[in-house]
C-alpha cells in the first residue's frame, strides 16, 4: 500500500521507556479481526492504555496531555513477538511517523519501512539522553533528517547517525512501495522461475 | 565452503538490489485468515491476481473456535474474517483447507503434515512461527502483510540477507527434558532480543536425535531470541517423516530428491557470525516466569533477583508485578489455575501422546481448568485412533478441535483476568492468553503434571 512521502520533522515525542515492547502489546491479538486497514490507532496499546471498561488508564503515557508529537520513543528491543503488520498500521494510524529505540524487533523494523514509518536506532546512551531531556521538558523537540541520517536533540544541539539503506531511503522519501519495484522486475523474475528446480 | 543457509538463500536470489535488499523468491507461501485480507484488497486494488496460485495453501486457523466447529461461527467478526479467506481462495483459485475439512489444522501443523514443506525450500506466511518449518531444512520466516501482498502479486520479497548463528548442542538429554526444554534454555541463555538480525542453524548430536516433530518445536521457538528463523540440515529423520505425504514427491521424483536433499548441509569449515555450543546434559526440565519467552529458568531453580536479572530493572520489575512473582522465589508449588495443550509449538501428535503417557491412570486437580488442542484434524483424529482421547476423558481432560486457540486467545479460549496458565505455547508476553492473563510456559509433560497436581510440578517427580 503507497504511503504518505516522508518528509523531515521537528516535533516533540512520546517516551516510552520499557524494553521489550512486544506487538501484543502495540496491539492486542483480539483487535485484529477487521478485513481492512483502518481504525487500528484507537487500539494503540490498548491495555496499558485503557481499563476493562474503556476508561483511560491515566498513568500510562499517551492519555499524559503533556506529551504529544509524531515520534514514539521506546526502550531497547522494540516491537519484538508477532509478526502482525498491525502493529506498524497502529503506530502509523495513530499519527506517528517515526520510532526511535536503542534496537528494534526485525518483523517490526521491516514493516514500519514497507508501510512508511521510519525506525531510528540510535545507542543505548543517547536513547537515555533523549529520554531524559523529554522527562525534563516535555516540549523537548526531536528532528529527524533522513538524507543527513541524523536525529538531533534540538535544545543542545547533541545528534547522532542512523542507519538506513539507500533503496529505503529513496522508498520512503517518494513514498515508493516494495511492490511497485517488484513489479517492474517481472521479466527478471519469470526468467528466474526458468531455472528455478525446488 | 558454504552454510546450509546459504546454499538455500544464494539459490532463491533473483537479483540484488545496490545497497539494499535481495529479491528473493519463495517456493510455498502459506496463508491463513487474519494477516492475508489486506493484502488480498491490494492487490485487487491494483487489478491483479494472485501470481502463482499453485505455491500458495490457505487455511484459517487463528480465529476459530474449538468446540462446535460445525456450528456457524458465533462470533461476526471472526466468522466474517474467515468467510473472507474463502471467498478469496475462490476468486484467485487458491488450495483451502477450510474449517472442519479434512485437512484443516494450524498452518505450521498442516504444512509438515502433508509434505507440502520439503527440504530446501522458502516458505514464508504472515505469521512469525513459519519458523517452524526450518526443521526440514527449509529457509522458513515469517512476513508481513505488505510481504503477502509482494508474495501474491510477484511471488517474491525484498529481503537483506540475515547473519549466520549456529548453535550447537551435543550430549544427552536427561529423563523428563524435551525439546521444548532445549529452545526455552537457549532463550534464556541467550535473551529474547540475542537473535536479531540472526538466522539460527541448529546442530550437535542432541539436535541430530530428535525426531521431526521435537524439531518442529525447536525451530517454531527461533523467533522468541528475535532470530528471523531457524533450520536443521535434513537427514534419515527428515526423509523417513516425508515418504509417503500426500505432497512429498514419488517415485523416481523421491529418488532425485533425496539426491538433491542430501546436498544440503554446511561445508566443513564453513564459517558463522556467531557460534553458541551447550551440553545437552546441563538442561533442566524449563518453565518461564515473567513476561517474555527469555525469562525461563529450571522448574526447580530461583527467579533471579533484580541485580542478578538480565536487561533494565524497571523492565524486570514490572514483568514480575504483573506475574504476581517475587524475584528470587522458587516457582516450584505456585499454584496454577488453567492448562493449556495446544498450538504450532507443541500440538502435534507426539505432544498429545507424551501427555496421554503421564496422565494415564491419573487425575486432573479438580480447580485447574484445561485445554487440550489438537493441531490439526489429523492430530485429532489420531488422538481418536490411538486411544489417547479415552485416556484424557478418563484423567478428566476433553479433547477439543484443532485452531490456535488460548496461544494468542482470538477466540473465545481466553485465561481470565490475573490467573495463572501452565502453557505449550511460544508467548507468555503480558495478555497474550487474555487480557490480565498470567502464561508460564513449558513442555508438555511439564503442563500435564500442573494439570495432575494443580501447581508447578517437576514432572521427573511424579
Amino acid at each position: 500500500m503507497a504511503f504518505d512521502k516522508f518528509i523531515n520533522l521537528k516535533d516533540t515525542c512520546v517516551p516510552l521507556p520499557i524494553e521489550n515492547v512486544d506487538t501484543d502489546q502495540i496491539i492486542p491479538a483480539r483487535f485484529l479481526k477487521a478485513i481492512e486497514r483502518k481504525g487500528f490507532g484507537d487500539n494503540l496499546f490498548r491495555d496499558w492504555r485503557y481499563n476493562s471498561d474503556g476508561s483511560p488508564k491515566e498513568d500510562f503515557v499517551l492519555n499524559n496531555p503533556k506529551y504529544s508529537g509524531r515520534i514514539l520513543v521506546g526502550g531497547k528491543n522494540f516491537g519484538s513477538g508477532s509478526s502482525r503488520e498491525h502493529a506498524a498500521w497502529s503506530v502509523y494510524d495513530y499519527g506517528f511517523r517515526v520510532v526511535i529505540s536503542s534496537f528494534f524487533a526485525d518483523i517490526f523494523k521491516g514493516n514500519s519501512l514497507n508501510i512508511g514509518i521510519l525506525p531510528v536506532q540510535v545507542s543505548e546512551e543517547f536513547l537515555q539522553k533523549i529520554f531524559t531531556a523529554v522527562f525534563e521538558d516535555a516540549k523537548t523537540e526531536i528532528a529527524v533528517d533522513i538524507d543527513a541520517q541524523t536525529v538531533t536533540i534540538v535544545a543542545t544541539g547533541e545528534y547522532e547517525s542512523f542507519d538506513l539503506n539507500a533503496y529505503k531511503k529513496d522508498c520512503l522519501k517518494n513514498g515508493f512501495d516494495d511492490i511497485d519495484y517488484l513489479l517492474n522486475s517481472s521479466d527478471e523474475i519469470e526468467e528466474f522461475e526458468k531455472q528455478h528446480n525446488v | 565452503m558454504k552454510t546450509l543457509f546459504d546454499k538455500i538463500w544464494d539459490a532463491h536470489v533473483v537479483k540484488s538490489v545496490p545497497d539494499g535488499p535481495d529479491v528473493f523468491y519463495i517456493d510455498k507461501h502459506f496463508i491463513h485468515e487474519v494477516t492475508s485480507p489486506v493484502a488480498f484488497l491490494g492487490i485487487e486494488k491494483r487489478g491483479k491476481k494472485v501470481r502463482c496460485p499453485e505455491k500458495t495453501i490457505a487455511t484459517p486457523d487463528h480465529n476459530v473456535p474449538t468446540i462446535n466447529q460445525s456450528e456457524e461461527i458465533q462470533d461476526v467478526l471472526s466468522r466474517t474474517q474467515v468467510e473472507k479467506l474463502t471467498e478469496n481462495c475462490n476468486n484467485h483459485g487458491i488450495e483451502l483447507h477450510g474449517l472442519g475439512s479434512e485437512n484443516h489444522g494450524i498452518v505450521h501443523v498442516i504444512g509438515p503434515e502433508l509434505g507440502i514443506t520439503q527440504p530446501g525450500m522458502t516458505i514464508v506466511c504472515g505469521d512469525s512461527h513459519t519458523s517452524t518449518h526450518g526443521a526440514f531444512g527449509a529457509i522458513a520466516f515469517g512476513i508481513g502483510t505488505s510481504e503477502i501482498e509482494m508474495v501474491f502479486a510477484t511471488q517474491c520479497i525484498m529481503q537483506p540477507k540475515p547473519k549466520k548463528m549456529r548453535i550447537t548442542i551435543d550430549g544427552e538429554l536427561g529423563m523428563g527434558v524435551t525439546s521444548k526444554d532445549i529452545i526455552l534454555y537457549i532463550i534464556s541463555q541467550i535473551t529474547t532480543a540475542g537473535g536479531t538480525g540472526y538466522f539460527v542453524e541448529y546442530a550437535g548430536s542432541a539436535i541430530k536425535s530428535l525426531s521431526m516433530e521435537a524439531r518442529m518445536t525447536i525451530c517454531n521457538m527461533s523467533i522468541e531470541m528475535g532470530a528471523r528463523g531457524g533450520m536443521i540440515a535434513p537427514d534419515e529423520t527428515t526423509f523417513e517423516y516425508l515418504k509417503g505425504k500426500k505432497y512429498a514427491p514419488k517415485g523416481a521424483e523421491w529418488d532425485a530428491a533425496i539426491a538433491r536433499w542430501s546436498e544440503l548441509k554446511t561445508d566443513e569449515g564453513a564459517e558463522f557470525d556467531v557460534e553458541y555450543k551447550y551440553d545437552a546434559s546441563q538442561i533442566q526440565p524449563m518453565v518461564t516466569y515473567g513476561t517474555n519467552p527469555g525469562m525461563g529458568i529450571a522448574v526447580t531453580g530461583n527467579i533471579p533477583t533484580v541485580e542478578a536479572a538480565a536487561g533494565n530493572a524497571k523492565t524486570f520489575t514490572k514483568s514480575l508485578d504483573y506475574m504476581g512473582f517475587e524475584a528470587g522465589e522458587s516457582i516450584l508449588g505456585k499454584k496454577i489455575d488453567y492448562v493449556f495443550i495446544g498450538s504450532c509449538t507443541n500440538g502435534r501428535i507426539e505432544d498429545f501422546r507424551s501427555v496421554a503417557k503421564f496422565v494415564k491412570g491419573r487425575q486432573k486437580a479438580n480447580h485447574v481448568t484445561a485445554w487440550l488442542v489438537p493441531g490439526s484434524k489429523e492430530v485429532e483424529r489420531l488422538c481418536n485412533s490411538e486411544g489417547l482421547t479415552k485416556i484424557f476423558e478418563e484423567a478428566g481432560f476433553v479433547l477439543r478441535e484443532p485452531g490456535c486457540s488460548a496461544c494468542l486467545a482470538m477466540n473465545d479460549d481466553k485465561i481470565p483476568v490475573g490467573k495463572y496458565a501452565v502453557s505449550t505455547s511460544n508467548r507468555n508476553f503480558e495478555g497474550r492468553q487474555g487480557p490480565g492473563a498470567r502464561t508460564i510456559l513449558a513442555s508438555p509433560i511439564m503442563a500435564a503434571a500442573a494439570a495432575i497436581t494443580g501447581n508447578i510440578t517437576d514432572p521427573r517427580s511424579l
